[in-house]
């Protein structure tokens, strides 16, 4: 513990000064000119001192990026973004936010209430822009990401920021960046290819079990600006990581954008477990604003006996369109894929996972559990295929759907491609609705029917949440309830 | 402590229950036998506050209030348990969680703080044993791959611990076999006590051999056309109901 505080009274006395000098002084010249061109790419590279052969890898990305068509495969709707109307590099606020937790939006403040999530941070959650708030705010993330690092390091893990990374460790970051999900990959990777901002950055040495969970609390703050973070995991040989991703929003009118890109690569024998707990804003009840997710994930179990494990909890987002999905290159390997996604308002989810076996018995596992209630539209999309090489690949699936009320749906598209004849592929579906009579049930027992329908949906999902760590687990049920509040009656 | 006054409930349109007037009594356990089709469920449904049921004129009265207005859930605080006749299944929550969740939310609602989780295991303990259920139960979730004899009893269980005004017990005789029948009674005599009423529905006299009624009405056409002592339901059994539905018509 004082080891800890000392960190904290460090940081405390270095940086505090520094952020404030940033936030305030340096707002114009930390903007980015509105709108994606080469020189808006070089511009953040520029800002981030990057080296050339990144700028380049970068530009790249971009000229690829004006060749690509916006994909129109997946069941979502949405008006075509225009690109040159987002800042895409964090601009600060043009319209004055609210300055002090009284003018922020008691539903907003009631929601985090709920979540747990105390007074303080609340404030920084919903945008309040008093100096004050933001330095603290800054203060304890860099805190934490430095009490982290000192304890870390006598593993020798590395867990920084991918800015840091690229400075500090550019031999791994060139060595693996792009590496899993290449720059052609598809529209919104190769986006973020061109104008990522900043990330996280793990490292795990061979043999080494990273002693604690590690943990990120993304945000999207500033209006009518593109959020494109990175994040790259890499276990080297027998590692072995957790690491938690937590998302929110503060509450806009406008749409924004999420085109984030994640890469995990397991080196032998090594195993990545990955969770998220995504709630950024989903809009209001008409479907106005919300946050556009377009994310894309990908683990490499790139060598023999490499396992990687994604579980989400989607609870957030006007859209969600995500699909984590595990190469399964070396022999022996194993991806999973555990998913909650709740949809309810207007909110449209397309999301799944892809397991793609490559090498000789390779397993992977898919319990996937959609809720939708509201008038909302939750999709499941799954690839499972199998190499001609991998043989005896196994899979299981299991899609369960849930719908809450007469004006949502669930729809599910499994994909399977077998080219071994040794592959085992099982797939399960299942679709039923929360029936009157479980509600009845519930209430003659004295419980509300939006208690009832919380109960009844955790039942739902229990054998995901298993598959969560404690502490995300409560505030995956918590957020599932609360996600869920005015879609009975 | 019930008063169903003049009742008249339909369902799609169709008539169930046609003026229907009953009292239950504090310490009274009193019995509805009728033949199908005569409305017995949809009188417990309708108390307990199901709501595909349409009532179109009359009272429930709960303690002189009038009960039809407020939701199921409410009238649940107030005390009104309904043993289920087909108990629902409610997958992936174990039965340990929807006790808690049930009892906290009742007493949430009259004002009473939280049971502690000590408390609450002491009490569900006690309960399972007098009713002879095995505490790996409570972990399975509720009522998913129990048998016809454990979902009657854990019903009885659910009564046991949230400790209604009145029960209404919904055919809780069907599908059980003598041990089990005997064991749900027990239960039941278990609880009766002079602040709390109870209405058992059945179809036959097997169930009030053991729970020994104060007073049997016979329910036909939505009506309540006879009552009287245990005897009646003696009476019944060997004569079955035709003098008493030939008369209603």
């Amino acid at each position: 513990m004082a080891a800890v505080q000392e960190t904290v009274d460090h940081v405390k006395s270095l940086d505090v000064t520094e952020y404030k000098y940033g936030f305030v002084s340096n707002i114009e010249s930390e903007k980015s000119p509105k709108g994606l061109s080469e020189e808006t790419v070089r511009f953040i590279s520029a800002k981030k001192n990057e080296p050339a052969w990144l700028t380049e890898w970068r530009l790249d990305a971009y000229r690829r990026w004006l060749t690509m068509p916006s994909p129109d495969w997946s069941r979502v709707n949405h008006p075509p973004i225009d690109y040159q109307d987002l800042y895409y590099y964090s601009a600060p606020k043009s319209t004055p936010g609210p300055k002090s937790i009284d003018d922020v939006d008691p539903e907003l403040l009631r929601v985090y209430e709920k979540l747990g999530i105390p007074l303080r941070e609340q404030e920084l959650l919903a945008g309040v822009q008093t100096s004050k708030v933001a330095v603290d705010a800054v203060f304890d993330s860099v805190s934490v990401a430095t009490t982290f690092k000192t304890e870390l390091a006598k593993f020798g893990v590395i867990f920084c920021s991918f800015s840091e990374a690229v400075h500090n460790h550019p031999e791994l970051v060139k060595k693996y960046l792009g590496s899993v999900v290449p720059v052609t990959d598809n529209y919104f990777a190769t986006l973020n290819s061109a104008v990522f901002s900043d990330g996280s950055f793990v490292y795990i040495p061979p043999g080494v079990r990273c002693p604690m969970e590690l943990s990120t609390y993304f945000r999207i703050n500033e209006p009518n600006t593109g959020q494109f973070e990175r994040t790259l995991i890499v276990a080297d040989k027998g590692a072995y990581v957790s690491y938690l991703e937590g998302c929110t929003a503060p509450k806009r009118d406008e749409n924004q954008l999420h085109a984030a890109v994640v890469e995990l690569v397991a080196l032998e024998d090594a195993e990545i477990k990955y969770s998220t707990v995504q709630n950024w804003y989903p809009g209001d009840a008409d479907g106005k604003g919300g946050i556009y997710n377009f994310v894309t994930k990908r683990g490499d179990c790139r060598e023999d006996n490499a396992k990687i494990s994604w579980t989400q909890v989607e609870t957030g987002s006007a859209i969600t369109w995500k699909y984590p999905s595990c190469i399964l290159r070396g022999d022996n390997s194993r991806g999973e894929f555990y998913s909650i996604a709740i949809s309810n308002g207007k909110q449209q989810v397309d999301s799944g996972t892809k397991m793609v076996h490559l090498g000789k018995n390779t397993t992977s596992r898919i319990i996937s559990k959609g809720i939708a209630a509201g008038r909302s539209d939750n999709t499941y999309r799954g690839l499972v295929s199998a190499h001609r090489k991998a043989t005896n690949a196994r899979n299981f699936t299991n899609c369960d759907s849930l719908l809450i009320g007469e004006h949502c749906g669930a729809h599910t598209v499994p994909y399977i491609e077998a080219k071994t004849a040794t592959a085992v592929f099982e797939h399960e579906a299942t679709t039923s609705k929360i029936s009157e009579d479980q509600l009845f049930y519930c209430r003659q027992r004295g419980l509300s029917g939006e208690e009832a329908t919380a109960l009844i949906v955790n039942g739902f999902v229990r054998d995901v949440l298993q598959q969560l760590p404690m502490e995300f687990a409560v505030e995956a049920q918590k957020l599932i309830a609360i996600s869920l509040e005015g879609s009975v009656g | 402590m019930l008063e169903v006054k003049n009742l008249h409930v339909e369902i799609d349109g169709k008539k169930i229950l046609d003026g229907l007037n009953l009292t239950v009594r504090d310490g009274e356990v009193a019995a509805i036998m009728g033949p199908n089709g005569s409305g017995k469920s949809t009188l417990s449904y309708v108390i307990a506050g199901r709501s595909d049921y349409e009532v179109t004129e009359g009272e429930v009265l709960l303690d002189g209030e009038n009960i039809l207005e407020i939701e199921p859930e409410e009238r649940a605080a107030k005390g009104i348990f309904l043993a289920f006749q087909y108990p629902v299944e409610i997958p992936g929550v174990a039965t340990m969680t929807f006790l808690k969740a049930s009892l906290n939310a009742q007493r949430k609602a009259r004002g009473d703080a939280d049971l502690s989780t000590p408390d609450f295991m002491r009490l569900v303990r006690a309960a399972a044993a007098s009713l002879e259920v095995n505490p790996d139960m409570m972990k399975r979730p509720l009522n998913v791959g129990f048998s016809g004899g454990e979902k009657k009893r854990m019903e009885i269980l659910q009564m046991a611990l949230l400790e209604p005004r009145l029960g209404l017990l919904d055919e809780t005789d069907s599908g059980l076999d003598i041990d089990a029948l005997r064991i749900v009674a027990n239960g039941v005599n278990a609880l009766r006590a002079a602040n709390r009423g109870f209405l058992v529905i059945t179809h036959y006299q097997r169930l009030l051999d053991y729970i020994k009624p104060d007073v049997v009405h016979i329910m036909s056409k939505g009506r309540i056309i006879k009552t009287g002592t245990a005897e009646l339901a003696l009476e019944l059994e060997k004569n079955g109901y035709r003098d008493y539905v030939a008369d209603a018509a």
